[in-house]
């Protein structure tokens, strides 16, 4: 083999190596590290020491656990409803030639850019009980009765976090249909039109098919963004009052880094993670899908 | 569409975005009013007093004038890097055929996807080994490895639909791979460049559960963790805390403005091929 060959079979590794050591070292590695920290008792001074699957058997009795889990489920199952609704509606009317769409499409967008801190604290203030916006209108429009401690209120605490992230989400949501819109084929609209059908009909027998691909990344990207929620939790309640807003990833940092029980956070973190990975897999097999039609 | 119905969509739609923006405006009118005034006459009555205090007041006691720049030590040279090592593994994943590029590629794009949470507790004790807990480097650190999974998958997308004749013939006149990468492939990627450049510089500039892991001294820290600590030190002041929170938006505002175009082509890009 001669100098050149060599040269040229290792140039790839070149380009790849600082940045996949940088990646092995920070992402690959912990996560495998999570793994075995999970079956260690570990207050983050000393060193960990081996317990086996002691942490998850304690997991599994925690009631908070059951919580932080029904929690995320509900976070899942608005994300897949009403920003994937919302999102699609706009994205269809905005789609039209209304004037001022660009106006309209960036006031959705807006709350994409900022942070879920600001998010969590503007929302905060409206909802706060004695001066906020909402209680505040309930008031002004004799609806006093229905006025809450939206986030005192373990009833309902949840959902009044839910509805910032959806706030949120709903721009993102629009922006994907808006690109996805681009390449529906107006023809077969069009002759589905000549062929009578309505607009209704229209809609989910010609278009919603074609939006089929874009609707699965949606979809992925709720169930990922739903399971990866901390900052609103964080920033709105902390989890509270008594557990009743929990999810996993908030569950995982109060154990690890407010109660020091670091090896039992690991265990709920490694818990999480396995629940991300049937749809980054699912998501991976996609992808690969892709690759080899490509 | 007839008329009627456009009417209506129309009217729905104009109702859907003046309550989107109802937080937005509720947020400025707080900024705006001072704090004795909507403890006093509520939030919905007519403002007594127009005044800017209680921006003063979270910029310099709040700490805002510190946590803003932090932001920026921070996100700048994360987002520089991160780009950087991005184009270059994306080059090697696009342009060459070896073993391990399928897994290397499926390696960085499912990354993107893990929760932090599996993340938090080695990197917390990396860091600490390292001697970068507490640092700006160690932030740095942290997103510049998160963020490579993300960039590498769009920029290798993008660069898989560059031909590959201009590349070949530099090749035959013996240019080295290097000046290929960087004088032909990268003014090429310019596009997808600016598309990931602007998301990432939301995404990183708005962390906050890296920041509130790895960062303890308030006087390093960024903004997202600085208004939590506000949050704290004004409880029930929220005029402070609002305009605090207004002035944290104001680089990803003035970003959003001006880059709109590649910040949504940047989010189509990474969730399609």
């Amino acid at each position: 083999m001669n100098k050149v060959r060599i040269q040229a079979q290792l140039t790839p590794y070149l380009f790849l190596a600082i940045p996949v050591v940088i990646y092995l070292i920070w992402v690959i590695g912990p996560m495998i590290y999570s793994f075995y920290l999970s079956l260690t008792r570990w207050d983050g001074f000393s060193a960990p020491a081996f317990t086996g699957l002691a942490n998850f058997r304690r997991l599994f009795a925690d009631p908070v656990f059951y919580t932080s889990l029904v929690n995320n489920l509900e976070w899942v199952l608005v994300f897949m409803t009403i920003p994937i609704v919302l999102g699609l509606f706009i994205a269809m009317g905005l789609n039209r030639d209304i004037p001022g769409s660009k106006v309209f499409k960036a006031c959705f967008f807006a709350p994409m850019v900022l942070s879920l801190v600001v998010c969590g604290l503007v929302w905060s203030w409206l909802y706060n009980p004695a001066f906020g916006l909402i209680n505040g209108f309930l008031r002004a429009v004799g609806l006093e009765n229905l006025q809450r401690g939206w986030l005192s209120d373990p009833k309902i605490v949840m959902e009044s976090v839910i509805a910032v992230a959806v706030w949120r989400q709903v721009g993102y949501v629009m922006v994907l249909y808006l690109a996805g819109l681009q390449s529906v084929d107006q023809n077969l609209v069009d002759a589905a039109e000549v062929d009578g059908a309505n607009s209704v009909q229209r809609f989910f027998n010609v278009i919603l098919p074609q939006l089929a691909p874009v609707t699965v990344v949606v979809v992925v990207i709720s169930i990922i963004d739903s399971l990866r929620a901390f900052d609103l939790v964080s920033v709105m309640t902390r989890g509270g009052p008594f557990n009743s807003s929990s999810v996993l990833a908030n569950f995982m940092y109060i154990e690890a880094f407010n109660n020091y029980r670091m090896g039992y956070g690991a265990a709920i973190a490694v818990i999480l993670f396995m629940i991300s990975l049937v749809f980054i897999v699912f998501y991976l097999q996609r992808v690969a899908r892709e690759e080899t039609r490509g | 569409m007839t008329p009627t119905a456009r009417a209506v969509l129309l009217t729905v739609i104009i109702v859907l975005t003046i309550l989107w923006l109802v937080p937005i405006i509720v947020a400025l009118i707080t900024s705006l009013r001072t704090n004795d005034d909507i403890l006093l006459n509520g939030f919905l009555a007519w403002p007594k007093k127009i005044s800017l205090a209680s921006y003063g007041q979270a910029w310099r006691r709040g700490g805002l004038d510190q946590f803003l720049p932090n932001s920026f030590i921070i996100t700048l040279p994360a987002l520089f890097l991160t780009l950087l090592l991005s184009s270059l593994g994306a080059y090697a994943l696009a342009r060459f055929r070896f073993r391990g590029r399928q897994l290397l590629y499926f390696l960085f794009v499912g990354g993107t996807m893990l929760p932090f949470q599996i993340l938090l507790l080695p990197v917390f004790r990396l860091s600490d080994h390292l001697g970068i807990y507490d640092t700006y480097l160690g932030l740095i650190a942290i997103h510049t490895a998160f963020q490579l999974g993300f960039c590498t998958f769009v920029l290798r997308n993008y660069m898989m639909t560059v031909p590959v004749q201009l590349m070949e013939s530099a090749r035959l006149d013996g240019c080295k791979e290097i000046r290929i990468w960087w004088s032909i492939m990268l003014p090429l990627t310019k596009p997808a460049f600016a598309a990931v450049a602007t998301l990432e510089f939301t995404w990183i500039f708005n962390d906050y559960i890296w920041a509130l892991i790895l960062i303890r001294s308030s006087e390093k820290m960024p903004v997202t963790t600085g208004l939590a600590i506000l949050q704290g030190q004004y409880v029930q002041d929220w005029t402070v805390i609002v305009s605090g929170a207004l002035m944290a938006t104001i680089p990803t505002i003035i970003v959003f403005v001006f880059l709109q175009r590649y910040f949504i082509a940047g989010l189509t890009l990474g969730s399609s091929k």
